[in-house]
């Protein structure tokens, strides 16, 4: 039997991960806000799903949501926003955003199971380390590399982004409270 | 299912998806690794002769790199300003390629049978606690989920635009997530029912 | 034939089945009760989905507190939501998944695919996304998917409440037809007219338990 394996996962863990794999992949349908033109590329919902997978599910199980997520992607499904998939949008200029998904669920999840009592503000504070901090981390060094930019310059692009990163954080954070409370042992 | 296939009968349709994955990897370290612009001309023209061997129309290659183009056109003047016209023709030409690359696989691969060579691919992974059978069944649940949800999604963007915008995101966004919560807890206790050994 | 002995569950404070006993044996069996009286408890205890807090629930002797994989073999249970119950995207996969569970060879899911897809006339919907059926069918892809495993004992919780008038008589119709034993939890009381036995619940104890004919207008003057 496999309950008996040290990592071994209960179907209602297998579950929710599909669960946050999908609504991760249905917030790609919610129209992109255009903030800038045509100058940038919109901004999306869909790191909101990031985000609540790893407030609501915690850190394995937010992690391997995003995983599944960006597997499911890689294969070519367009569950990108705007209908994108396949390994293009991996290897390109966002590749490392999207990539650094897993991750980024995995530590929000992470600092949630350490302070299991956070505050609503704390709740946002770790939601936006590892929304917003980890993931540009990961994602501007990547664009910097690829696009042979720099990091400063790459950087400068992606500070456009920040509000509407800032929103997804306050949404996740009521998101994640709410649910939590609803379902205690989530 | 869904998916970005084009059908076609072509010799990249029918090669396996393992090796092709494996010769798009080795094409993408190789546009990675060259710093020369003429090779990286090369290489875009070769890759775009792949697509009528494909069966894929020039047409459809450049709907591969069109959601881009805003970045590009970015990256270049960028390139151009600080570093002058080749290398900005250089980097972009080379990201045109990398997804003209990986899209030709993507374009004549099923993702159901990706999706198989990965799965069995994870045979491999048993020893480090993968259980390829968790992952095809959660494979499975999810798409199973996006159709749901983008349905549930539809519905919160009905709400909003009945009771106008952003102030009541929250009010319809919560009682969804309970609705997809309790869907989540009754398809468990459904595939517990039925059998499966978790 | 399942049996019930001084069973009583509750979560937390609040009790929602107290002390029953009672012996399942009839071919058709309905559990009535308000909305909250404990009933959808009651159904998901015989298939060991929900596990007595005191008390023993025992399926052909099998206690479901530590054989609960057998039991399910033996007890199939359709819920109240075909939606949530549809574990694949696709019509013959979600036959096909019970079966694969249960370790069934490739001929014989073929077969039995077939058979129950001739037998519910939905052989042109065989690969037809699940999401996209209606409710009836949904209903009677939910249904089949649990008879394909052969249970002995159909277990059912309130199967027609999301149902239109003309369905509800459709599920009504597959059912009558079953060799099985099945016991159907709901609200339903045209359904369970010519069952052979009822059994009322309110307030997690039972209230009246015997012919429909009988119990049926006690219940009434109970919900008035």
């Amino acid at each position: 039997m496999d309950t008996t394996a040290p990592r071994g996962l209960a179907t209602k863990d297998i579950v929710y991960i599909a669960l946050f794999a999908a609504l991760t992949a249905a917030l790609g349908l919610m129209p992109p806000i255009h903030f800038a033109g045509a100058a940038l590329p919109p901004i999306s919902a869909q790191s909101l799903g990031v985000m609540l997978a790893g407030a609501v599910l915690g850190s394995k199980r937010g992690g391997l949501a995003l995983l599944l997520f960006i597997a499911l992607v890689a294969v070519g499904l367009p569950l990108l926003s705007g209908g994108r998939g396949g390994f293009g949008v991996l290897i390109g200029t966002s590749g490392g955003f999207l990539l650094a998904w897993p991750l980024c669920a995995y530590i929000i999840g992470y600092l949630m199971e350490k302070d299991t009592a956070a505050s609503p503000v704390k709740t946002g504070l770790y939601v936006a380390f590892g929304g917003i901090i980890v993931m540009y981390a990961a994602g501007i060094p990547w664009m910097a590399f690829i696009g042979k930019l720099g990091l400063s310059k790459s950087l400068t692009i992606m500070v456009a982004y920040i509000p509407g990163d800032l929103v997804k954080v306050v949404l996740a954070t009521i998101i994640a409270r709410g649910l939590r409370r609803a379902y205690p042992n989530l | 299912m869904l998916d970005l296939y084009s059908p076609g009968s072509s010799i990249l349709h029918r090669l396996p998806p393992a090796p092709k994955m494996l010769a798009m990897m080795f094409g993408a370290t190789l546009l990675f690794i060259n710093q020369s612009l003429p090779v990286t001309i090369v290489a875009t023209l070769v890759i775009l002769v792949l697509y009528p061997i494909a069966q894929l129309t020039l047409k459809q290659a450049f709907a591969q790199v069109r959601p881009l183009l805003i970045i590009f056109v970015l990256f270049f003047v960028v390139q151009w300003y600080f570093s002058g016209l080749e290398l900005a023709a250089y980097v972009v030409l080379r990201l045109a390629a990398l997804i003209l690359l990986a899209s030709l696989v993507t374009l004549t691969t099923r993702s159901s049978d990706m999706i198989d060579t990965m799965t069995r691919g994870l045979r491999y992974l048993k020893p480090i606690g993968v259980n390829p059978e968790k992952v095809s069944l959660a494979i499975s649940l999810a798409l199973r989920f996006i159709p749901v949800l983008a349905q549930i999604t539809r519905e919160v963007r009905e709400a909003q635009k009945v009771r106008g915008l952003e102030r009541s995101v929250i009010a319809v966004a919560m009682p969804m997530a309970i609705r997809a919560i309790k869907m989540a807890d009754d398809i468990s206790d459904a595939i517990d029912s039925r059998g499966y050994r978790s | 034939m399942i049996k019930l002995e001084n069973v009583s569950v509750s979560f937390g404070e609040r009790t929602v089945l107290n002390t029953i006993s009672l012996d399942l044996t009839e071919r058709r069996i309905a559990i009535i009760g308000a909305n909250g009286s404990g009933k959808s408890t009651f159904a998901r205890l015989l298939n060991g989905l929900a596990l007595p807090t005191t008390g023993e629930v025992l399926v052909h002797g099998l206690n479901t507190r530590k054989k609960g994989r057998d039991v399910r073999r033996k007890v199939g249970f359709v819920f109240q939501n075909p939606d949530n119950q549809i574990v694949m995207p696709v019509v013959d996969e979600d036959l096909a998944f019970g079966m694969k569970n249960l370790g069934f060879s490739k001929e014989d899911i073929a077969t039995k695919t077939d058979e129950i897809l001739t037998r519910y006339k939905m052989s042109d919907l065989r690969e037809h996304p699940a999401h996209l059926l209606s409710g009836g069918q949904k209903q009677l892809l939910a249904i089949s998917g649990v008879l394909v495993m052969t249970p002995d004992i159909l277990v059912m919780d309130e199967p027609t409440t999301l149902l239109d008038l003309r369905n509800k008589r459709r599920i009504a119709r597959a059912v009558a037809a079953l060799d099985q034993m099945v016991i159907t939890v709901t609200h339903d009381l045209d359904l369970i007219t010519d069952y052979d036995r009822v059994i009322a619940i309110d307030e997690g104890r039972i209230f009246a338990d015997g012919a429909p004919q009988d119990v049926i207008p006690t219940y009434e003057k109970l919900m008035s």
